[in-house]
């Protein structure tokens, strides 16, 4: 037997499902308690497509320093199903807990003997207490919720509050689900002796706020003005049409009940990026909400978008490909199909958000950036930052901020005899003037359509004329260099030869692989990468580097070739680390690749990373 | 080649009601064919608009592709036009009517356009009940590719080059009377006086109006064999009413035989009268309507007219409960709840 786990406020607990049993409410109430005891926590579902009976997992990680990704590696399992027993019993630490429903013996070739075993009889417990099924099995959950409280020493008036907070207006619910709680709780305190895994109340929350992206980006879109949602139901990015449609009901609804947004769920994708196209023509906010398959089949319309010069926001929670892929599963692989989209010499800005709290910021300026250069400005988020709940910096507004809808021409400028030509280069910045339909009678209306047509928008197809448009295209994505959010930089405590280049959700791994790293002599300055175009700060970054690693949750390390591609980068400078099972990306696996390729500037030479 | 009109106009042109003369509402030089039956087309949109007295600034043209999605090109050039993606007018067109509910949206699309590649767009657009004119310029072939069948060529009619047609004809139409549009017309390019008053009430309609226009294609589907050319679609055409569109409430100046006249007036206060070419044709019946259709079409006619019309209509904002002002003319008072209401999230987000 190996010496049991011992850790206050830094562990991980992960509880082993089935879908549909009702477990996400009582899982939810744990990592919420945590939270409520001033403890980071950062959690994470890891669900099926499916609704009903297949296995799911939700992993919380406790860290009272604060690091919000995965860090790999389980301490406790709460393995409630029998499906997935042998896998769940092996994932857990040497020295590890596993908590599992002790009413049925199992035999004792199902346990390690390098674990701790906490056997609580809760279906006994259960059929005891109730006598209807759905009951049972709901309040199963929360009877386990109960008895983890004890092992654990959550404060039992955090959890009876959140009961109340939950069920507020039906009281009897509260009771029950209160009374539940308690029959778990008592058991354990009667029955288990303690473990050495324990909460202690904290500080370390302070005024942070705990969101999903997807909702955090449809509030962003509110707060961006946009007014117009056409999208098309795929997992994982409904909750973001489902999260714009909530807070634009609260935020937009007059007093006779109209509405100043309108959503529509369009037949498919296709008809989404249409919609949006047409609004943004006609000088309305709009966007979509897609994952990969959804860019597979809006390919065309982008292009239309960067051709004709149409704003249009495109959120891209992203998952892993291909369509009857794996739906629930994170990865950062559209980079390359958002970036290159579309036939022809096409290129599209692209903002790459790091937690919820991006996901507003970058929701809302991606109107404001698709409105300036006219075209299409993809989100890309992923399924970890958009449908795992984060805890992050609260949001923030400028009231005094308004929106910037770019070149437009109005009535007004129009009549004061300003020359007017679509597809003019008017200030050597490639950013033409347009106006709405319907601005001025007998000014400013113009044909769209893609190329054939020159500055004034008449029908052309010399070859001079297409040129010169497509140059000015590019001058315009230059512009945008400046325009979009610059990447971020942290320097290494001391001189290093490497750079690490990373990006999105990886974040989170990232910061905590750094310390780790830091800590095992490996030094890198560390370049968090926000947008597409790249700002001239990702070459000089690359250039004072001997070897830059590229951080990426994809196979074909996707950033790195577009890095490659428009930064004119040696490739032999760029190492790509690559995790793409499915699974967030972990600091240990950070570590651990980092480690396997650099060189310790401490005598020790290299030092392994902790499996 | 220039595209681009000469500004002379002859003084004695007469005006409409708001003082453009036709040549107000015309735009460029067509490169289609001669003779082809979209120009009349784009004739007959031009004559409508005019005498509609809309001021040609507040129509939206939206097309797709192809030799019909050319054409918004030829007619109002003063009114914003987007030749957008091929099949796809109907979202472009419902965006654009999302954004700005108050402009006249005119979707111009043709048979290959809507009933192949765009079938599906269609379909959809009709179940939403988009406020606009759907005009299907259809002439039952490629054009812009050199003389395919498309999906609205009837079965057994013959190709160009001989090909027979094998598969079944996609009826927009009926589709249309399906999916639940609220107007819904067929005629012919070159029946003049029987499309430019349809094209009027469809502008005036307050719904989804579709016509279906029938439009030879001179170069590629207007031999023998072809159900789409002149010749077989004058040989066929059986029209069920004749259409006079009036705006404000014009008397009757006409002498009619009493039940010869059905006046249907349009939420607009346009009124729409019918004067019935057929006996037992009821305009505002939609399952009538798709009876008769069907009836006739078995017996090789092309029925024409005014086939269906709801003068109630409910267009896709009704649907939506979307506020009365444009959504594009909301600024950031309206649109952004700002940093108290952000601060009572974060607060409850804790």
């Amino acid at each position: 037997m190996r010496q049991p786990l011992s850790a206050i406020n830094d562990f991980v607990v992960k509880f082993a499902n089935v879908n549909g049993s009702g477990s996400a409410s009582a899982n939810g109430l744990f990592a919420r308690s945590i939270l409520r005891m001033g403890i980071p926590i950062a959690a994470r579902n890891i669900f099926p497509s499916n609704i009903q009976g297949l296995p799911t997992w939700y992993e919380v990680r406790i860290s009272g320093e604060g690091h919000m990704g995965r860090r790999g590696g389980v301490d406790l399992m709460v393995a409630m199903n029998p499906q997935t027993w042998d896998r769940d019993v092996a994932e857990i630490d040497a020295g590890g807990y596993l908590f599992y429903d002790s009413t049925k013996p199992m035999p004792k070739s199902k346990f390690r003997d390098d674990i701790n075993v906490i056997g609580v009889p809760l279906t006994e417990l259960c059929n005891a207490a109730y006598s209807g099924a759905r009951e049972r099995q709901l309040f199963k959950n929360i009877i386990y919720l109960g008895a983890l409280s004890t092992l654990l020493s959550i404060d039992p008036a955090v959890i009876e509050q959140l009961l109340t907070e939950q069920y507020k207006g039906k009281e009897k619910l509260a009771k029950s689900n209160q009374d539940a709680f308690h029959l778990g709780r008592d058991w354990a305190a009667t029955n288990l002796p303690p473990i050495g895994l324990r909460l202690e109340k904290a500080d370390k929350v302070g005024n942070r706020i705990y969101i999903e992206g997807n909702a955090a980006a449809g509030l962003g879109a509110v707060y961006g003005g946009a007014t117009v949602c056409a999208w098309y139901p795929i997992t994982p990015s409904t909750s973001l049409a489902e999260g714009f449609e909530k807070y634009a009901k609260r935020f937009r609804t007059n007093k006779d009940g109209t509405k100043n947004y309108a959503i529509v769920q369009a037949e498919d994708e296709l008809a989404s990026i249409g919609i949006v196209i047409g609004a943004g023509w006609n000088g309305a906010r709009a966007f979509t909400a897609t994952s990969g398959p959804g860019i597979s089949l809006m390919q065309e319309f982008v292009g239309l978008s960067y051709f004709a010069e149409v704003p249009a926001v495109i959120f891209d929670v992203q998952r892993a490909g291909p369509s009857t892929g794996m739906p629930t599963r994170t990865q950062q692989s559209d980079v390359l199909s958002a970036a290159y989209a579309s036939h022809g010499d096409t290129k599209h800005l692209v903002l790459f958000p790091e937690d919820p709290r991006e996901c507003f910021e970058f929701g809302a300026s991606a109107f404001d950036i698709a409105d300036r250069f006219q075209s299409t400005v993809f989100v890309l988020l992923d399924l970890d930052i958009g449908m795992n709940d984060w805890l992050c910096e609260p949001f923030e507004w400028d009231d005094s901020k308004r929106m910037d809808r770019g070149k437009v021409m109005t009535a007004e400028m129009l009549e004061s005899g300003r020359e007017f030509g679509r597809y003019l280069d008017v200030d050597g910045d490639g950013v033409p003037f347009r106006t709405y339909p319907g601005t001025h009678p007998n000014k400013g209306a113009f044909f769209t359509r893609g190329t054939s047509r020159d500055r004034f928008a008449k029908y052309s197809e010399s070859g001079a004329v297409y040129v010169d448009n497509m140059e000015r295209l590019l001058r315009k994505f230059e512009t945008a260099k400046q325009y979009v959010p610059h990447p971020v930089e942290k320097k290494a405590a001391r001189t290093t030869p490497y750079g690490v280049i990373y990006y999105g959700s990886s974040s989170a791994a990232m910061q905590e692989a750094l310390a780790a790293l830091q800590a095992d002599g490996i030094h890198l300055d560390a370049m968090r990468i926000r947008a597409f175009p790249f700002h001239d700060d990702i070459t000089r970054f690359i250039e004072a580097h001997d070897t830059v690693f590229i951080v990426e949750q994809n196979r074909d390390a996707q950033l790195r070739t577009l890095v490659m591609n428009e930064c004119n980068i040696d490739p032999a400078k760029l190492v790509p680390v690559l995790h793409f099972d499915g699974t967030p990306i972990t600091a240990r696996f950070i570590r651990d690749a980092i480690g396997r390729k650099a060189t310790s500037v401490d005598v020790v030479p290299l030092r392994k990373a902790a499996p | 080649m220039s595209y681009l009109k000469p500004a002379l106009k002859h003084p004695g042109l007469p005006k409409n009601a708001l003082g453009f003369t036709r040549r107000d509402y015309e735009g460029s030089i067509s490169t289609l064919c001669a003779g082809c039956g979209h120009d009349s087309i784009s004739a007959a949109i031009i004559q409508a608009v005019w005498e509609l007295g809309i001021e040609p600034h507040r129509v939206a043209k939206v097309s797709g592709i192809g030799c019909s999605s050319k054409t918004p090109d030829y007619f109002l050039s003063s009114s914003h036009g987007f030749n957008s993606v091929h099949g796809r007018m109907p979202s472009v067109l419902t965006g654009a009517n999302l954004a700005n509910r108050d402009l006249i949206y005119l979707g111009v699309s043709g048979d290959g356009d809507s009933a192949s590649i765009g079938i599906g767009q269609f379909a959809h657009l009709m179940r939403r009940g988009v406020n606009m004119s759907y005009i299907v310029e259809n002439n039952g072939v490629y054009g812009l590719t050199k003389g395919q069948f498309s999906a609205t060529s009837d079965k057994g009619s013959k190709a160009k080059k001989g090909a027979v047609n094998n598969d079944e004809a996609i009826d927009l139409v009926a589709m249309a009377l399906q999916l639940g549009a609220t107007y819904v017309g067929r005629s012919f390019s070159g029946d003049k006086d029987q499309l430019v008053p349809l094209i009027k009430g469809a502008l005036a309609h307050q719904g989804v109006a579709l016509i279906d226009c029938i439009s030879p294609c001179v170069a590629f589907n207007n031999h023998e064999g072809s159900t789409k050319s002149y010749d077989y679609v004058r040989e066929h055409n059986e029209s069920v009413n004749k259409l006079d569109v009036i705006l404000g409430r014009a008397p009757i100046t006409a002498q009619y035989a009493p039940g010869d006249v059905t006046e249907v007036t349009q939420h607009d206060g346009s009124v729409l009268r019918l004067r019935k070419l057929h006996d037992d044709y009821d305009p505002t019946d939609r399952v009538a309507a798709m009876n008769y259709l069907a009836r006739h079409k078995a017996m090789g006619e092309i029925v024409t007219g005014l086939l269906f019309v709801d003068p109630e209509p409910e267009d896709m904002h009704a649907g939506l409960g979307t506020v009365a002002t444009p959504l594009n003319q909301l600024g950031d008072d309206i649109l952004v709840p700002g940093s108290a209401a952000l601060e009572k999230l974060n607060a409850a987000l804790r």
